[in-house]
């Protein structure tokens, strides 16, 4: 697997073996952005005497985004500005350079750090930013995410999260974690297959399909409080459910009035109505970022495709044409394009299409690659795929010229969502 | 008296061993018990046919030992070759009212997990329809999906595709 993916990518090629302290799992980075920006992070002084380098979460962050350059800053140490000597860093490329000092006192970690200018000799960003002990991790995501901002221009996604499902043998958790892998929560555990998980808008609650009562039947439970409630337990199955945008409704998929059909309800489970009447498969609705479209998946015309239709009731459109099938669409943060996975000759590929154009591309380069949704920022996409023989974590750029694969410790990890902003 | 009824629990656990290996574990579980009881008379099981008291469910030669219905990819409806199992469950369900069967959809891997689920249910829900127009009654049928998340088999092949397109009819004990 990994091998066709770097014969595939022969040329332009950076492969990278980040293995974390923590070993909670291994990542690897294949592929490399067009315009890379070289920065150096020099290590913060006091940063070896905390549990947790915020420096090795600050440079995994960077690097995983594949649109930088780490410039080595070995044998410089600057922590403060009068300590800088810039022509040292023009010299060994760097364009811009992270300084800064840590320090711990009653089990709070407060990070002072400095992004500078190499070029213009100038202060970019001048910040403090502190955080409980056992979240040090986030504050390497948030200088990750300052130093993303200043440097591209959009706004970073280190300090965002994500869900998956976790499948061991017969057993299933439904796992939230940091958008690195790292920091993983279990929110349920059980023998009964999950899937589907999705994000309230918020980030305070997912919603999900559990089978520990012998069907599919959607649950909502709040991160913070752990309870949960059923949303949706009507005969046969219930699933694929999704919020809009402003966190005022859903949209899911039941079958209680014969095949797979969307329905919209409140988030507190009232008011369930009808909006597709196909009697074929409509499911895996994803509501566009104004609220005013659904997209969906449906076999009605033969094979199964990507269908839009407005939410209030009009003309439903085809979007995908071709060989093939389409599963699986997710709206673009910015709603002009979307993600879902393509089905061809028994190979899956991550795909985007544009809206406007209708204009397919593909992304991937073929297997086991499933579930696709976007960061909050647009520029990753997170998908489920297969490497050394188990269902793992993998990230695409949407520009498709950066991937990377996260390996969990065991069991195959699939489901992917991405969460929104914190 | 007590002897035999125990000896016949040991045929029909016999049976339904040998008619599914692969399948119901959880069906299947409260079977140690007995077993080990009777662990000093393992020859005579075989021998006695005890037919009057067998439901023709547990027998191994009936037809209706038989609960599983096979697709071709993205099919739901029954195939030709599964259609006399189904109309022979569906006897079997109008004669004994009291007896309940899940129909539990599955389908391969080819396909989102959500798709599958909508295949899945589509597959049970033909069973179902089958059944009652063979004289069961809804009130006895569940269909339920599992989609691609219960494979039987979990290699990316078509051997093993083709055991994970099916719907089982799992009978309440």
């Amino acid at each position: 697997m990994m091998l066709r993916v770097l014969q595939g990518m022969a040329g332009l090629l950076l492969l990278m073996q980040a293995s974390m302290a923590s070993a909670v799992l291994t990542i690897e980075i294949i592929g490399a952005g067009e315009h890379q920006i070289p920065v150096s992070i020099v290590p913060f002084g006091g940063d070896e005497k905390i549990a947790q380098s915020i420096n090795e979460v600050v440079t995994g962050d960077l690097q995983r985004s594949g649109l930088f350059r780490l410039v080595d800053p070995t044998g410089k140490s600057p922590h403060v500005p009068a300590e800088v000597n810039f022509p040292d860093w023009e010299v060994r490329g760097a364009e811009a350079l992270a300084i800064g000092t840590v320090a711990a006192q009653n089990g709070r970690i407060e990070a002072r750090f400095r992004l500078l200018d190499v070029v213009k000799q100038t202060e970019l960003i001048a910040q403090a930013v502190s955080a409980s002990e056992i979240q040090v991790r986030a504050i390497g995501h948030r200088i990750a995410d300052m130093i993303y901002e200043k440097l591209t221009g959009d706004k970073g996604v280190f300090s965002t999260r994500i869900a998956y499902v976790n499948r061991q043998e017969k057993k299933f958790s439904l796992i939230v974690a940091d958008s690195d892998g790292h920091n993983e929560q279990t929110v349920l555990a059980q023998n009964d297959p999950i899937m589907s998980p999705a994000w309230s808008p918020d980030g305070s609650q997912l919603a999900y399909v559990s089978f520990e009562t012998g069907h599919a039947v959607v649950y909502v439970q709040s991160l913070y409080s752990n309870q949960r409630r059923v949303l949706a337990n009507f005969r046969g199955s219930n699933s694929a459910p999704v919020w809009s945008s402003d966190g005022k409704q859903m949209a899911l998929v039941l079958t209680r009035d014969g095949s797979s059909q969307i329905y919209l309800a409140r988030p507190d489970g009232s008011d369930i109505r009808r909006i597709t009447f196909s009697g074929a498969i409509d499911t895996e609705p994803h509501f566009s970022p104004d609220g005013e479209y659904l997209l969906f998946t449906s076999d009605r015309g033969g094979s199964p495709q990507i269908y839009r239709m407005p939410v209030k009731g009009g003309p439903t459109e085809r979007l995908t044409f071709g060989d093939g099938s389409n599963f699986s669409p997710r709206h673009s943060p910015d709603g002009k394009n979307f993600v879902f996975a393509h089905l061809n000759n028994g190979r899956f590929y991550i795909a985007m299409q544009d809206l406007q154009t209708g204009q397919m591309t593909l992304l991937t380069e073929g297997g086991w690659e499933k579930k696709p949704s976007f960061a909050p920022n647009g520029k990753l996409i997170l998908f489920a795929s297969e490497g050394r023989g188990r269902g793992i974590l993998a990230t695409v750029s949407s520009d498709g010229r950066v991937k990377q694969h996260m390996f969990t410790q065991s069991g195959d990890a699939r489901e992917p969502v991405w969460g929104p902003y914190p | 008296m007590r002897k035999l009824v125990i000896s016949i629990v040991l045929v029909n656990l016999l049976a339904a061993c040998a008619s599914e290996p692969k399948k119901e574990p959880v069906a299947e579980a409260p079977a140690p018990a007995p077993v080990t009881k009777k662990a000093e008379e393992p020859k005579m099981a075989p021998a006695v046919p005890a037919k009057a008291a067998v439901d023709p469910l547990d027998d191994p030669a009936s037809i209706l030992a038989n609960r599983s219905t096979y697709y071709p990819f993205d099919v739901a409806v029954v195939q030709e070759e599964d259609k006399p199992l189904v109309q022979a469950h569906a006897k079997y369900l109008s004669e004994n009212s009291n007896r309940n069967v899940r129909l539990e959809g599955n389908c391969d891997e080819r396909g989102s997990n959500e798709y599958n689920l909508g295949l899945g249910q589509r597959r049970a829900d033909g069973v179902k329809k089958m059944l009652e127009l063979g004289g069961a009654s809804a009130g006895q049928l569940e269909s339920v999906s599992y989609g691609e998340e219960k494979p039987r088999c979990i290699d990316h092949n078509e051997s093993c595709w083709k055991q994970n397109r099916r719907t089982d009819l799992n009978y309440a004990r």
